[in-house]
């Protein structure tokens, strides 16, 4: 559902001839409601972050990063968004590419069928892949009545259902603003590529995949972004073999009552999400980003 | 080759559509289900699981509080951010697109993380009823949805209407309503109901903010998938499956769906 973050309609404002209007106040409510609702906890807890019972204090992040386990869970959910947004776009960079191309009536029903699964809860997705994944589940009935296991295997609570989860939920993350890149696409551009000799690599090598790069950085930031901090498809799927950042700060807050582990854990998440932000816009608008 | 190509990616296509809709087709499967347990194939079709709903208290409960909640932050959000996204579209305050930013941005954060900072801050500022912490955090979740379909909606919006319904005697807010709103009236619709069901389907925020006693669906049904997963579970998850479809398709008769998806 957040399809087009960085392309947000934005209007021709005259800042420069700007000067006091009445009507300007119709803004206030709402500005005064996302400062105090948003704007002031966000900077509070990155406030609590730096402080425990004594004052201020680094304790929180010393706990954090000077801890090899604390940083594994880091690691795994680096490693966890990685791994997702890669699958995410090898699968989804040719279904896309196959949504863009088709024409009429079935683009319409193909674009719904790829969007519908969005709108699904992703505790009832979850729910759905647990019984799939179970000894008696389909995933096993598949992989043994198509000869490539003897006997079922316990899949849930191991890698395999982690990575197949995270990608099934996330997924439509990365074709829809693929899609939207590709289908922007002029189709002659590969025809004049083409006839000038290139062969279909050298022309998707050259052509296509600088073209749609924007699509590409859209897509992986969005998934990375949302993998990373990922907290029910995980628990659920692996539980707590394979602990990440999210379970940590629920649990810090939830069972265990660390508001300074939670807090800098927090902080942490927020700053590997704002790289990320900050690093796709650069690569947008970088100008070797695109044509090269 | 570049037939085959073409021939390959739409197999892909093919593939990604039955993976996604996997889980999706085995809840509903099951919810039909004659047994208890989840077996595949089942053994036999029933809707006892459907009739079990009725006694599921705690579940039916847990539906109603979401559907206040999604129903009422989308409400205020839309009236809060329609105002604000006004503003802003005229250049009436300074720093426009850095506001817009702004009020985009909870989309942007973790989930857990904004979770966590509502949680300190109730604590902090004495809030201590769950159902109004739960509902400004909702409010703050919606918000992007609804200032970035609004905001594009208005960006192909002609203002000089609003100062022509003036020029023929109508006050400010009055040729807002009468002239701006049924001409936006699309982004309303589909920005509406993403937020909506943003804010029906929000686990990592709510899980911070809700009590023994007030839990939202999604916190409910996925205590109970983890406590005691049974098919009532599935019918529930049935149900609001195919609730989503028929609120796709009612805004797919108001506005269009490629229209939709595409802000």
């Amino acid at each position: 559902m957040t399809l087009a973050r960085d392309n947000l309609t934005m209007p021709a404002a005259p800042v420069s001839r700007w000067q006091f209007d009445a009507k300007a106040l119709i803004a206030a409510p709402g500005l005064v409601f996302m400062a105090l609702a948003f704007a002031v906890p966000v900077l509070m807890l990155v406030g609590d972050s730096f402080v425990d019972s004594e004052g201020l204090s680094l304790a929180g992040y010393r706990k954090v990063l000077g801890d090899p386990y604390y940083i594994g869970i880091i690691g795994n959910s680096l490693q966890l968004a990685c791994i997702t947004t890669a699958v995410c776009l090898a699968i989804g960079y040719p279904a896309a590419w196959a949504l863009a191309r088709i024409r009429g009536v079935w683009q319409v029903i193909l674009f719904a069928l790829i969007f519908l699964p969005l709108t699904v809860s992703i505790v009832v997705k979850t729910f759905g892949l647990t019984i799939m994944m179970r000894r008696d589940g389909i995933i096993n009935f598949l992989l043994v009545n198509l000869g490539f296991i003897e006997r079922p295997m316990r899949l849930v609570f191991t890698e395999f259902s982690l990575y197949f989860g995270m990608v099934n939920v996330f997924l439509p993350f990365m074709i829809l603003p693929l899609y939207s890149v590709m289908r922007m696409l002029d189709p002659r551009l590969l025809d004049a590529s083409a006839s000038l000799g290139a062969g279909p690599l050298h022309t998707f090598l050259r052509v296509t995949l600088p073209l749609t790069m924007p699509g590409v950085i859209a897509g992986g930031t969005l998934v990375f972004s949302i993998s990373v901090a990922a907290y029910v498809t995980p628990g659920l799927l692996v539980g707590d073999r394979f602990m990440t950042m999210s379970q940590v700060m629920a649990k810090a807050y939830l069972n265990i009552r660390d508001f300074q582990l939670g807090a800098s854990m927090a902080v942490i998440m927020l700053v590997i999400s704002a790289a990320l932000i900050l690093a796709s816009s650069y690569l947008v608008r970088a100008p070797g980003g695109e044509k090269r | 080759m570049a037939l085959f190509g073409s021939l390959f990616c739409r197999i892909v296509l093919g593939l990604v559509i039955a993976f996604l809709f996997m889980p999706i087709l085995i809840v509903l499967t099951v919810s039909f289900s004659s047994s208890a347990v989840f077996a595949f194939p089942p053994p036999g079709f029933s809707l006892r699981w459907y009739a079990s709903l009725g006694n599921a208290d705690s579940m039916l409960q847990a539906v109603w509080l979401s559907s206040q909640i999604a129903a009422l932050s989308t409400a205020i959000s839309l009236v809060l951010g329609t105002l604000c996204a006004i503003a802003i579209t005229r250049g009436m305050i300074p720093g426009a697109k850095a506001v817009a930013t702004f009020m985009a941005s909870p989309l942007m954060l973790p989930g857990l993380v904004l979770g966590i900072a509502f949680l300190q801050a109730a604590r902090d500022f004495g809030l201590r009823d769950t159902y109004t912490t739960l509902l400004i955090a909702h409010v703050v979740i919606t918000m992007p949805f609804i200032m970035r379909t609004v905001l594009a909606s208005l960006s192909l919006f002609d203002f000089a209407m609003v100062d022509a319904a003036r020029m023929l005697g109508r006050s400010y807010p009055a040729a807002l309503w009468t002239v701006l709103v049924p001409n936006i009236l699309p982004g309303f619709v589909s920005g509406g109901l993403f937020a909506f069901i943003a804010s029906f389907d929000n686990y990592p925020v709510s899980i911070f903010l809700v009590d023994v006693r007030t839990k939202t669906l999604p916190i409910q049904l996925l205590n109970q998938v983890e406590m005691s997963p049974d098919p009532t579970v599935a019918a529930i998850s049935a149900l609001l499956i195919l609730g989503t479809i028929v609120a796709l398709i009612v805004c797919d008769r108001l506005v269009g769906l490629k229209r939709m998806a595409s802000i």
